[in-house]
């Protein structure tokens, strides 16, 4: 199984710990990830805002240097990464005028983009390509007991998602109760976070995030699963603000991919457990407390 | 008490700017909004909003150009797709918000020292000149140019970056920037539009 990767700006900053936890696991799957040579920003919501033409040439740039890599398809972590390749995508096919911006722009590099390659979330890759059958059998820790709260946030199920509904996704459910998770009922899974207005307009965009937190607590999750680095950002690095606000609320959010690769075996620094704000509760992490955990679980009625 | 006039003239509209939203494309569907409020309902931070998305289709539509653009509806606007997966008439939403948004910075008529624009257009110039985005150094240059004191208030975010080891401070860029200059300055400027309309 062999994919083109694009990492995407985040998963090198801010978000490093989502690719810090992707890489190992999927290798431990045996998905081969090859990078996407010389990828570009993909624009964003923020480049939309100012230049629509702009805007689909940057991520058409990456679409077709991935169609010149080979026939594999594109893997897309970043929710607004994966929404706007997407968006391109759909774009190039509805809209004559922007096919046409867009392939002159190609064209001036020496570039072409004939809509060949598919743009996918690890999610559905490691669902619907590996299996949860494939998954399961690698699980040696498996999170027996762990209360968890699946947050898909917006942008990768609205509104282009191929793999799952857009207000009761259920892809990562199924995943994290493959893991052994006790999965939390979280209603909430697809509201917005607040995005990029934590940081600008926090009036709006804190009370957001705060909801999101208070909710996961509310239902009793010791911890957050998330697929997206900007929701994990928000989710994560705010709570000294939020709880001067609106009162202490603590719980970890953490990337889908960490809790997996914790149930292979790695450790919690080998996934970048060590770069949150809230750290995940060491109980959930230590292979003998999980062990323990399991056992008593197991005796429970 | 400052006594102001409420309620708006005919002679306020712009005539032709609903003409010219509804030719980018992507935002046709516009003409067939029932004014139902499912936008406005679903909207997360319509609570916030100075007019409603249900309004704001509504202004674009009867050509109240300068009511919408100074607005701060577009540009609380996050992007979260919920009106336009709801919209029974199919339209668009999100994608009309982000046509207004590109005709306000376009005109310069946002509402100043707003930092949701500023940060589009520093995150977009970031982007041409490096190919990259720096997360954290697009924020400092944001609060630089916005607002400062924000940098105070910050700090504790900003040691939890260093100490968490997401503090980047190196400018991430592409090889081949002239490549991607080239292909920036081959799409022309602005919003693409169906040739008829334009």
């Amino acid at each position: 199984m062999k994919y083109t990767y694009f990492p995407g700006c985040s998963l090198k900053g801010l978000g490093r710990a989502y690719e810090e936890s992707l890489l190992p696991v999927m290798r431990h799957l045996g998905v081969e990830l090859a990078e996407l040579d010389d990828w570009n920003c993909c624009g964003a919501t923020a480049y939309m805002s100012v230049d629509e033409a702009k805007a689909g040439v940057l991520a058409a740039r990456n679409l077709a240097i991935a169609e010149k890599a080979g026939p594999y398809d594109l893997l897309t972590p970043c929710s607004a990464c994966y929404l706007v390749l997407n968006k391109t995508k759909h774009n190039i096919t509805d809209f004559p005028e922007i096919r046409d911006t867009i392939h002159r722009a190609l064209r001036s590099a020496n570039l072409a983009y004939t809509g060949n390659t598919q743009v996918r979330h690890p999610l559905d890759v490691l669902v619907h390509d590996v299996g949860l059958d494939a998954i399961k059998s690698r699980v040696v820790r498996p999170l027996k007991g762990l209360k968890v709260a699946p947050y898909y946030g917006c942008q990768v199920v609205r509104p282009y998602s191929t793999f799952d509904d857009a207000w009761n996704p259920t892809t990562m459910d199924r995943l994290l109760a493959a893991l052994g998770a006790d999965v939390v009922p979280f209603p909430l899974k697809t509201k917005c976070c607040g995005g990029s207005l934590t940081g600008t307009v926090p009036e709006a965009g804190l009370r957001l995030t705060y909801i999101l937190l208070k909710e996961a607590v509310r239902r009793g999750a010791d911890v957050i699963a998330t697929i997206c680095p900007l929701c994990q950002f928000n989710l994560d690095a705010y709570h000294d603000q939020i709880d001067r606000r609106w009162g202490r609320t603590r719980i970890a959010t953490v990337y889908f991919t960490q809790l997996m690769g914790l149930t292979f075996g790695f450790s919690p620094k080998q996934l970048g457990l060590n770069r949150n704000f809230v750290p995940m509760n060491p109980l959930a992490t230590e292979p003998k407390a999980m062990a323990q955990r399991s056992q008593s679980v197991r005796g429970a009625p | 008490m400052r006594i102001q006039r409420t309620i708006k003239y005919e002679a306020d509209r712009v005539r032709g700017f609903a003409k010219e939203i509804m030719g980018v494309s992507g935002c046709e569907q516009l003409q067939s909004c029932i004014q139902c409020g499912t936008c406005s309902g679903t909207c997360p931070l319509s609570i916030y909003m100075d007019f409603s998305p249900r309004q704001v289709m509504a202004l674009v539509r009867a050509d109240f150009k300068h009511e919408v653009l100074r607005s701060h509806t577009v540009w609380l606007c996050a992007s979260c797709y919920a009106c336009t997966v709801e919209c029974p008439r199919q339209i668009r939403i999100t994608d009309i918000m982000y046509a207004l948004k590109q005709r306000a910075i376009k005109e310069g008529i946002y509402p100043k020292r707003f930092p949701i624009p500023i940060l589009a257009k520093e995150f977009s110039e970031m982007v041409r000149s490096k190919g990259r985005i720096t997360e954290t150094l697009l924020v400092m240059r944001l609060f630089l140019k916005a607002n400062w004191r924000a940098v105070l208030s910050s700090w504790r975010l900003g040691l939890g970056l260093i100490r968490t080891g997401r503090f980047v401070i190196r400018h991430e860029r592409i090889e081949r920037r002239a490549e991607l200059a080239t292909m920036l300055d081959a799409a022309g400027n602005g919003q693409v539009k169906p040739k008829e309309a334009a």
